[in-house]
């Protein structure tokens, strides 16, 4: 890996959020895996989500992992984004719930209200 | 406060931004006017979306174009614009955003202002969110004294418990001369009930090499440590991962960013003792020797690791670092109390329906931490205590409430700051069990260098167990208040210093329960098993039988409309009923 200098660095993070924006994926599903998440059951959740993608063979769907997301005691969480849309996180999730919100949200696009405890992003400085 | 996040820049906020910093020159109100970017608010259709404080006004749609009606009507008229104004939806079945929600809407991330947004294996979604830009800054930009200046203009006070003032232990080590200095992180973390820096290790690893990058540059060391307790695995992988990925994109390790400065970082794993995170402990540790606190001074700024001079600061330290370089001391300060600046993360457990870490801008009061963000106390019971700054702390109770969380109004109560463990109890825990329950904790974590820690706790704890054993004898408590201060007066270190204080505070709100427990023999809590008498009273009883389906033993008599009764000879003291009981109606 070549070292990098500042204008890399400003690069990267330009290139970073076009790629978000032009990438081609259209939903970006984050599992929240700190060691609360991971105890609570998330890495069954990611299982369940990796199961589902495989059948669904949908190629516009990102997957990546987070550390926890502050609520704990409502454990295992993921957070959806769909482009255009505000993030949704869902709580207290297990493999069936989780099945519904992967057909629901992530392939046909309706959140699924009963599950979703907020939208949005929080308040970063 | 203008939306930032990805909906909104995509519908062209940053726009709106520059048309509005235009135009508030134009009018000079740019002193008065103050321009937040935020994340997303959750209502990126209808992007790009703006809030105005301090009246909360919530505007949508907003077009570069409107810019200069909007400022001429809402910040000279003071009439807001009826056009851009937020309707909520007819529609009552929508997803709450999160400023409908008490846990997010009270919380200011700075120090976890990554958190739930990267994933922290990826280098690249650190630095996409401003990640090591501070470090470029400081590298290139800053001299040594600038950095400590801007540092100590913040007002940052270390995280790790103590509250001393961050820029003013980098300039003390600054100043000392030595071509080998020493900055480390400590991620000991030893407090029952504390998990704010295990998640900030696991989650934003970046964030703390960043700031220790900083760090370096302010005091001039060229090599350093984190200390971490191995039973930290997943934060010890990370940070593993993170400094390898720092080394191979040249942001650690020799001259980094091509600026000529070098910084190598290595991992410490701890055995998880509480007193290896006092700082002359935790060096002696990572010299191999026995983690045994010495006397202060010299100071470790002067003679610290091997001898050389050190810095040390606490996890959450370093992580609030980077963005004080980027957006300046300034606006650091803006947030936060006089003496206490900033945002403080609390790890909440306990009697709360909420559990999980939250970060607040110093002097919220506790009343929103615990009924807001908290959620209240599970189960519809009744706040008793919380006890802050762990073993070391101590608890503040409900009358309290209103306290503004800071370092000096925390330290007023009795209690302390400390790392930003708080532990919620409601009226199901005695506060003398509680006091002892963190007395064997003191009591097997003392490092048995000073005869007042070593056996003055662990006096404290017999008098505290016989207490609550129901054979507290008259005077205890005045012994307990005198033993507490000799002990706080002559131990060497902070384990020792501060190790009474739970039995001090629980005296000093709950004196009533240490005296109920040695006059009358009662356990107002009914936690201490010796002192219950498992009866039902009568008179309380509402013959409810949720005792009865409770007890495992078949002990519990009762019948549809009569009052329950308990078989001493079956009862096994197990205390299911006292738990199911809503009426407190045993004793
Ligand atoms: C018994 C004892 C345990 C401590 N444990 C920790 C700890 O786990 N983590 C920590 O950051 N500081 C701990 N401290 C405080 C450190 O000695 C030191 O003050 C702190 O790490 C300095 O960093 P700061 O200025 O950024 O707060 C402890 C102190 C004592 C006396
Ligand atoms: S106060 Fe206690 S822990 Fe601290 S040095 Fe003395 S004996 Fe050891
Ligand atoms: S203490 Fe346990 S065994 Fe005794 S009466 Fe209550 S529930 Fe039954
Ligand atoms: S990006 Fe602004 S509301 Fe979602």
């Amino acid at each position: 890996m070549a070292k990098l200098t500042i204008a890399d660095l400003k690069k990267i993070k330009e290139d970073y959020h076009q790629g978000l924006r032009e990438g081609g994926f259209r939903v970006k599903i984050t599992v929240h895996m700190g060691t609360c998440g991971i105890a609570a059951g998330a890495r069954g959740i990611m299982n369940t989500i990796m199961e589902e993608l495989a059948k669904s063979n949908l190629k516009d769907v990102a997957i990546t992992t987070s550390g926890c997301a502050g609520l704990c005691s409502q454990e295992p969480m993921t957070t959806i984004e769909t482009t255009g849309q505000p993030p949704i996180k869902y709580t207290a999730l297990t493999e069936e719930k989780m099945r519904k919100i992967f057909a629901e949200h992530v392939v046909a696009g309706r959140p699924v209200t009963e599950y979703a405890l907020v939208a949005g992003h929080e308040t970063t400085y | 406060m203008i939306c930032a996040g990805t909906g909104c820049v995509a519908n062209g906020s940053l726009k709106v931004k520059d048309a509005l910093e235009t135009e508030l020159i134009k009018r000079n109100l740019q002193k008065e006017v103050k321009i937040v970017l935020t994340g997303c608010n959750g209502f990126c259709a209808k992007g790009p979306v703006m809030v105005v404080y301090p009246e909360d006004i919530f505007y949508q749609l907003v077009k570069p174009e409107d810019v200069p009606h909007l400022v001429e009507e809402h910040f000279i008229k003071g009439r807001p614009v009826q056009k851009f104004l937020y309707t909520p939806p007819a529609d009552k079945n929508t997803i709450p955003v999160m400023n409908d929600i008490p846990f997010f809407k009270h919380q200011v991330l700075r120090a976890l202002r990554n958190r739930s947004l990267i994933d922290a294996e990826k280098i690249e979604e650190y630095i996409a969110r401003d990640g090591y830009m501070a470090a470029a800054k400081a590298l290139t930009e800053m001299t040594p004294e600038q950095i400590v200046v801007e540092m100590k203009k913040s007002g940052l006070r270390g995280r790790g418990g103590a509250g001393f003032l961050t820029g003013l232990k980098w300039e003390l080590c600054a100043r000392v001369s030595g071509d080998i200095k020493y900055i480390l992180c400590n991620g000991d973390e030893g407090d029952p009930g504390a998990f704010m820096d295990r998640s900030v290790m696991e989650a934003d690893p970046h964030s703390v090499l960043e700031g220790m990058i900083i760090a370096a540059k302010a005091i001039n060391a060229h090599y350093g440590y984190i200390y971490v307790r191995a039973e930290y695995p997943l934060a010890v992988q990370r940070l593993q991962l993170a400094i390898e990925s720092a080394k191979d994109h040249g942001l650690l390790g020799k001259d980094i960013l091509g600026t000529g400065f070098d910084l190598d970082l290595e991992i410490y794993q701890g055995a998880g003792a509480f007193v290896c995170g006092e700082e002359t402990a935790l060096m002696a540790s990572i010299e191999g020797k026995r983690g045994m606190p010495r006397a202060k001074p010299p100071f470790p700024a002067v003679k610290g690791l091997w001898q050389r001079p050190s810095v040390l600061n606490n996890v959450e330290t370093f992580a609030n670092i980077p963005p004080i370089i980027l957006h300046g001391a300034d606006w650091y300060a803006s947030l936060g109390t006089e003496k206490s600046k900033g945002t403080k993360v609390f790890a909440l457990s306990g009697a709360l329906n909420n559990i999980g870490l939250v970060e607040v801008p110093m002097g919220t009061p506790l009343k929103t931490i615990i009924y807001d963000i908290g959620g209240g106390i599970k189960n519809n019971r009744k706040f008793k205590a919380v006890q802050m700054g762990g073993p070391s702390g101590g608890c503040i109770p409900g009358s309290l409430i209103d306290t503004p969380v800071d370092f000096e109004n925390i330290n007023k109560t009795g209690a302390i700051m400390g790392s930003g463990g708080m532990v919620v109890m409601d009226e199901t825990t005695c506060m003398p069990a509680m006091a002892k329950f963190f007395l064997e904790f003191t009591e097997d974590e003392s490092c048995g260098k000073c005869v007042p820690c070593r056996i003055g706790n662990k006096t404290l704890l017999t008098i505290l167990q016989r207490i609550t054993n129901g054979e507290g004898r008259e005077g205890d408590i005045e012994l307990l208040l005198d033993l507490s201060q000799q002990i706080k007066d002559t131990s060497l270190c902070g384990l020792g210093q501060t190790s009474p204080n739970p039995v001090l505070t629980t005296i000093k709100y709950f004196r009533d329960e240490y005296e109920a427990h040695i006059k009358e023999h009662r356990c107002p809590a009914r936690v201490c098993t010796p002192l219950v008498k498992f009866v039902v009273d009568q008179s309380k009883c509402k013959k409810c039988g949720q005792c009865f389906k409770a007890c495992p033993a078949g002990a519990l008599k009762w019948e549809k409309g009569q009052v329950a009764y308990i078989d001493p000879e079956k009862c096994t003291k197990c205390k299911s009923c006292i738990k199911a009981c809503r009426f407190w109606s045993i004793d």
